[in-house]
Formats: C-alpha cells, sequence, structure tokens
C-alpha cells in the first residue's frame, strides 16, 4: 500500500514542479515561446498515453468477450450509469456523505497533529523518547483498530471521522517532528549569531523549515483518509461512496459499482493535486 | 586609525569533553587583540580551532577559561554587534534575498519601510539589486556569498566574523569577491575577523596575519602586512607580496605537519591532550 502511496505521489510532484521552474521572468529568446508550446503540447500528450490505452482496454475488453461482462462492464456502460446516478442526485447524496466523513476527519487530524508536533519536537528529549512508539503507531494499519472504534463509538459517523482523523494524525504527527527535529544547524546557528530569542528561533527559522516535511506528512494523510473512508463505508453505513459501490455488489449492479470506484478514484486525484496546489503556492521558495 | 581595542582576547582556553572520558583541547592560552576598524585574517592547519574561535567571539560558545570582551563589554552570548558569516552561506531558503537581509533588521526591530530601505540599500552595495526577489536556489554560489555578507552588513555589527566564507567558490568569483570585501570595509570600517586556509587569501586582505598552531590552537605570530601600492595592478604579483606569503607559508609548513601526525596516531594524540590538561 505504501508503495504505491509514493508512486501517486512522486508522479504529480514533479509535474508541479515543472511550471513553477518556469516561472520567474528568465530571458526567453524570440522563438522559445512556440518551442514552449510545442513541448508542452508534447508532454501533455505524453501524460495522456497511457491513461487513455487503459481507458480503451476497459472498453474493449469486455466488449470483444476477453473478459466476462457480468464481471467488467465497459467504459461507456458505467459512464452511462454515472450520468445516470449524476443527473438523478443519489451520486451527489453519497459523495457529499464521504466528503463530510474524510474532510472533517482531516482537518481535525491536521489542526492536532501539527500544533502537538511542533510542541513534541520543541522539547528534543521528548521527541527523542517519543519516536519509536511514534513509528509503532505510524506502521499499524489504522483499519485493524476499526472494530475497536465500533466497540467505543458505536457505527455511526462519529466513530468514522474519529478513525480517519486517527489515520491522518500519525503521518502529520511524525512528520511535523522530523521537520522540525532535523532542521540544517548551521541556519539555527545562523539564527542564533544574531542573538534571536528561543521562541522567535522556532516561529522564524524551524516552522518554516520544517514546512515541506509537514506537508509530506499531509500529502500521506490525504491518502490516507480516503482509504479509511472507504473502508469504514463498507461495513456500515447508509450512504457515501464505499456504501455505493458494496452495496451495488450486492444487489449485482457492476455498472453501479464501477461507478462508485471510478469517482472514488476521481476523488483521490483531485484531492492529491488540490494538495498540491496548495503546497505549490505555500512553498513558493522551493528549488 | 583609531587606537582602542575592539576585540579583546585575553588567555583564552577552551576543551571539549572528549570521547574517552578526558578532555580535547581546542584552544589554548590565546591571546589577541583587534583594534576597531582593522582587518585580520587568521591561518592555521585545520582542525586547530580557528572556527572555536570565532564561535567564542560570536558568543555561540563559552570559553574554559580567559577574558573576552568587545569594544570593552564582556561577551556574554550572540548579539546584533558582530556579524557572522559562514562558508555556507546559511541563507534561509524560504526567503528572498532582500528577505534575507532584513532578517537582522527584524531582529534588531526596524520598522518595516526603513527595512525594506535599508535591505535595498545593501543589496546596491553588493551589486544585486536585480535580484531582490529571487530565492536562493536561483542564485549563483558567488551572489548567495554577496547576499549573506549584505545581510550581515545590514543590522551594521561592530565585527564582522567570517569563517572561511570563500572557500566553496571557483577561483574567479572568489578573486571578485576579495576585492568587493576590501571596498565594502573601507567604506564601512567595520572590524573584520577573517577565518581562511589560504595564505594567498590572507595576505591579500589581511592588514595582519595571525598564524595559529596545531591543535591545540595557539596563536603563534603575528604578521603585520604592508603592500605597497600597486598603481592599479595586481598587488599579488608585487615582490613584497610573494615575501609575506612565503614567510607565513614557512610559519605555517610545521603546523600543518605536526596537524597531520597527531590525526594519524588518535590513541597517542589523545593521551598526550589527556595529560596536557
Amino acid at each position: 500500500m505504501s508503495e504505491t502511496t509514493i508512486a501517486v505521489i512522486d508522479q504529480p510532484a514533479g509535474r508541479a514542479g515543472t511550471p513553477a521552474g518556469g516561472g520567474p521572468e528568465l530571458p526567453v529568446p524570440g522563438r522559445a515561446p512556440l518551442r514552449r508550446a510545442g513541448r508542452l503540447l508534447g508532454s501533455g500528450v505524453r501524460r495522456i498515453v497511457a491513461i487513455a490505452a487503459f481507458l480503451a482496454l476497459w472498453q474493449i475488453a469486455p466488449t470483444v468477450g476477453w473478459v466476462d461482462r457480468a464481471f467488467l462492464s465497459p467504459l461507456s456502460e458505467v459512464l452511462d450509469t454515472w450520468w445516470g446516478l449524476a443527473v438523478g442526485g443519489d451520486l451527489w447524496t453519497n459523495i457529499w456523505a464521504s466528503l463530510h466523513r474524510s474532510l472533517t476527519g482531516f482537518v481535525i487530524a491536521i489542526s492536532i497533529a501539527v500544533p502537538l508536533g511542533l510542541l513534541i519536537a520543541w522539547y528534543r528529549a521528548v521527541a527523542g523518547v517519543l519516536s519509536p512508539l511514534l513509528a509503532i503507531f505510524l506502521n499499524t494499519a489504522a483499519v485493524a483498530l476499526l472494530p475497536v472504534f465500533t466497540l467505543i463509538l458505536g457505527i455511526g459517523d462519529t466513530s468514522k471521522i474519529a478513525i480517519i482523523a486517527y489515520a491522518c494524525f500519525w503521518p502529520v504527527l511524525y512528520n511535523t517532528i522530523s521537520g522540525a527535529r532535523d532542521v540544517d544547524p548551521l541556519l539555527i546557528k545562523s539564527a542564533r549569531s544574531l542573538g534571536l530569542p528561543h521562541i522567535k528561533l522556532f516561529v522564524k527559522v524551524i516552522v518554516p523549515a520544517a514546512l515541506p516535511t509537514i506537508f509530506t506528512g499531509i500529502r500521506l494523510a490525504g491518502a490516507g483518509s480516503m482509504l479509511v473512508l472507504i473502508t469504514t463505508e463498507y461495513v456500515g453505513a447508509k450512504a457515501g461512496l464505499g456504501y455505493m459501490i458494496i452495496s451495488a455488489q450486492f444487489n449485482f449492479q457492476i455498472p453501479e459499482m464501477y461507478a462508485g470506484i471510478l469517482t472514488v478514484s476521481i476523488i483521490g486525484v483531485a484531492f492529491n493535486y488540490l494538495l498540491l496546489f496548495i503546497e505549490s503556492k505555500v512553498l513558493r521558495w522551493r528549488a | 586609525m583609531a587606537d582602542h581595542t575592539e576585540i579583546r582576547i585575553r588567555n583564552i582556553t577552551k576543551t571539549f569533553p572528549a570521547r574517552n572520558s578526558g578532555a580535547l583541547t581546542a584552544l589554548e592560552n590565546i591571546s589577541l587583540d583587534i583594534t576597531a576598524g582593522q582587518f585580520l585574517a587568521l591561518v592555521g592547519p585545520s582542525g586547530c580551532g580557528k572556527s572555536t574561535l570565532l564561535d567564542l567571539i560570536a558568543g555561540l560558545t563559552s570559553p574554559t577559561s580567559g577574558e573576552l570582551t568587545i569594544g570593552g563589554r564582556p561577551v556574554t552570548g550572540p548579539g546584533l554587534d558582530r556579524g557572522v558569516v559562514f562558508q555556507q552561506y546559511a541563507l534561509f531558503p524560504w526567503r528572498t534575498a532582500q528577505a534575507n537581509i532584513e532578517f537582522g533588521l527584524e531582529v534588531k526591530g526596524v520598522p518595516r519601510r526603513r527595512r525594506a530601505e535599508r535591505a535595498r540599500e545593501m543589496l546596491a552595495l553588493v551589486g544585486l539589486t536585480a535580484f531582490a526577489d529571487r530565492y536562493p536556489h536561483e542564485l549563483s554560489g558567488g551572489m548567495r556569498q554577496r547576499v549573506a555578507i549584505a545581510r550581515s552588513l545590514a543590522y551594521e555589527p561592530e565585527v564582522l566574523l567570517m569563517d572561511e566564507p570563500y572557500a566553496a567558490l571557483d577561483a574567479q568569483t572568489r578573486e571578485a569577491l576579495q576585492e568587493d570585501l576590501l571596498s565594502i570595509w573601507r567604506r564601512t570600517g567595520t572590524t573584520v575577523l577573517f577565518i581562511t586556509h589560504s595564505i594567498e587569501e590572507a595576505v591579500y586582505l589581511g592588514q595582519r596575519v595571525a598564524v595559529m598552531t596545531a591543535r591545540p590552537g595557539r596563536i603563534k605570530r603575528i604578521v603585520d602586512i604592508e603592500l605597497p601600492d600597486s598603481g592599479g595592478g595586481d598587488p599579488r604579483s608585487t615582490p613584497e607580496f610573494v615575501r609575506y606569503r612565503r614567510e607565513i607559508w614557512e610559519l605555517l609548513h610545521d603546523e600543518v605537519r605536526k596537524a597531520f601526525e597527531t590525526q594519524g596516531s588518535g590513541y597517542v594524540a589523545g593521551k598526550a591532550v589527556t595529560a596536557s590538561v
């Protein structure tokens, strides 16, 4: 799971870097804009080609009979169904239910984990003692604790939001602490040589220096929130994309099932790009 | 030149706890006076404690024994009366050149508008006006070091401490920055302590060159440099320059060999150091 997460994150990160690097007004020779447009078009085509091939295969394989239509509906049928659900309004109810849960959990986790992480990093000794424990929490699949959350908080939204917040919490906390601990000692020395008081050193040097690492944690949390969200909705829910997918499968409405999966995929990608966009705005200074 | 001592170092010793339960003497009984407005270059074999001495003057560490005053005041910690320039620039990557230069002024509590004004003056002084809005990663090594120097000069410290600031730069950039530094120094009258491992650089820049011994670091000799007016030519090619360079090379030569030998036999060196404490 972690491998795919990293792959998902890496690819758009490289992409987000390219336009940012071209941003500053570097002197451009006369014909360069044309060439640049050509290059952009070229890279656009390159980026789309694999996805297009995949979608084509999805359409062709069940139509031609390479796979059983009963198990894999052709893309056109899935899109038809998706459109019907969108017009009918069911889709939006489910999307809203899911987004509400995942975003609430995600935001709660970040707003606790970032300040707490900075506080822990502030006390170096505490951070050293806590790190091994944090590594255990970070590497224990959050959904393993789903029964615990259900036991204590029941099966409603509270327990779902709580476990999403729990899953998002650890990567953000861990990365915030390590980001704040691993600040280039020379930067700290340089700031200290100015007689900067401790608290200002923290605000003016350590926090900005830790931001890139904190954002890595936030993006991991974003991917994690989607994963846990769908899992919790499989287990017991009356609305949401996970519920939509699993109930379609129960009722053998295979196109509906794939329409749900497609929606999850689109939201996941969109969410990751949104986080990358925010990151590129906040960390404009990065190479 | 005013006759008052800016940096007064008296019998400074600095020891560090060592791994084998002994102590490592980095600096031993150092005494050194630098008068206000003077440019002193400090050379010594690697590991002789040059940077430790600079850290002490910067107030980043405190001496084990001895006295250290700046402008008559004992050094108790870092402060804005001193500016430090490091070899690796130490610019804040999230701040533009302009904002980096403003950093010290913010610490000093200079109002925003005055800060921006001052930063622009400093950018002009180091010839980087056009690069005010660039982030460090968009600047070359030489430009970064000029920003770092401008940042340290911006809040008008009495003393500029430079720790091998040009060691990471190529020869051409290094020479250009040496000239820049001399002209800035002449204009601002700041007292400069310049650490380098290049004898040539020390003779070219320093009014005086202090030579340190191998560890434990002591001041071996201070050479006053008086180069004749080269009439616009390169002072490095005058016979006086060559003579100074040779003199300092000879002073250093033994020390470099000693440093090499002690580093080559760590155990013996450790015992010797323990015995000397």
